[in-house]
């Protein structure tokens, strides 16, 4: 019981944060680096 | 087709999943062809799995280059966005999405099924599966920020030297297609091929060596197994603590639920007393890593859980 309190509690928290983040435009720094070819990941840069 | 998906084990339903999952992730099929990769607004968001953003059919982006990019503001943003992510993924499913939603998990046990000489696992495996948690601290966290010290923008260390899932769906289709690319490879691209080919090489011998040794995701997954909202339960009243559960499972588990456990669901059929379920929402057991070494070290079958004793388990070997 006490393992699904905490676990929903984490949930709860990460949806808070993911909000917290969207707020800040912090998902717009992920997009700005995905939509271009990462030459550190495919072993060039 | 109902009745023939009914008919299927649970393997069986678990690699269809996997397999929808892949074919989710990587939708973008015409990045394929032409050698571009995916900018649309849907990689904003992160997929459970490990897949490389820059995989040309890659229509959303994977949490731990999207986690070591949002490195770059620390520490005058933390990375809020990135850690809600993780969050609700792991408090969702812990490493169940390493079982049913990682491509690279399922690349792993597809070079399995080739017959060969299986490793077998055994107390030093147990032991080399801390390795993860090293590479998690290093190079996803360490030393990206090092680098954001030195140099001004974040490295993403990780992806850069040792990632083969970059270099298999990243690198090599683009290299195919992209001629501008290919002109560009250097030693960089031999080293992480050298890794790619050592890691497919050795999954036809060792079961999803990646996930059991290396994986940071997974190591960040693991941290929520005992607490994730879906997750497997024992009943306390049927179990026997035979061990069969611990005995069957392919990963380096002591007891089922701990922090190596996929939750595939495949011990569940081979409990003789049907006493696990893959649950959501499922009560958590306590830690009983104590009690399984312990017990694992006298070779005893038999393992005792504290608590609400949702644990048995098993010591001994396994094939891989």
């Amino acid at each position: 019981m006490r393992a699904k309190i905490i676990g929903a509690g984490l949930l709860a928290m990460g949806i808070a944060l993911i909000f917290a983040g969207l707020s800040l435009g912090q998902e717009m720094s992920v997009l700005r680096k995905a939509i271009f070819v990462c030459l550190e990941c495919i072993g060039i840069g | 087709m109902m009745a023939r998906l009914r008919a299927l084990g649970a393997e069986g339903k678990r690699r269809i999943v996997q397999v929808l999952a892949a074919v989710l992730y990587n939708a973008n099929v015409g990045g394929f062809l032409k050698g571009e990769i995916y900018r649309g607004n849907s990689k904003k968001f992160c997929v459970p799995g490990l897949n490389c953003y820059s995989c040309p059919g890659a229509i959303a982006s994977c949490p731990l280059g999207a986690l070591q990019a949002s490195l770059n503001s620390f520490p005058s943003a933390v990375p809020l966005y990135m850690l809600g992510i993780l969050l609700v993924f792991g408090a969702l499913l812990g490493r169940a999405i390493c079982a049913f939603l990682c491509p690279f998990g399922l690349i792993q046990e597809l070079l399995h099924k080739i017959p060969s000489r299986k490793l077998k696992k055994n107390a030093w495996t147990r032991r080399l599966t801390v390795i993860k948690y090293v590479v998690l601290v290093v190079m996803v966290i360490a030393l990206p920020l090092y680098f954001l010290m030195v140099n001004g923008v974040v490295t993403p260390a990780f992806c850069k030297w040792l990632c083969p899932a970059g270099t298999l769906e990243g690198g090599v289709p683009l290299m195919i297609t992209n001629e501008s690319l290919r002109s560009q490879i250097g030693w960089l691209f031999s080293w992480k091929a050298l890794v790619t080919v050592a890691v497919v090489v050795a999954s036809v011998f060792i079961f999803r060596p990646f996930c059991r040794f290396i994986c940071p995701l997974g190591a960040i997954y693991s941290l929520f197994n005992r607490v994730a909202l879906f997750g497997v339960r024992v009943d306390k009243k049927k179990c026997t603590h035979c061990g069969a559960c611990a005995r069957v499972c392919k990963m380096d588990v002591r007891i089922v639920n701990d922090r190596e456990c996929l939750r595939c669901g495949e011990c569940v059929s081979r409990c003789p007393t049907g006493a696990i379920s893959c649950k959501f929402m499922q009560k958590g057991g306590t830690n009983h890593e104590k009690t399984a070494r312990t017990h694992a070290g006298a070779g005893a079958s038999v393992l005792h859980g504290a608590g609400d004793g949702t644990q048995p388990g098993g010591g001994g070997g396994g094939s891989l």
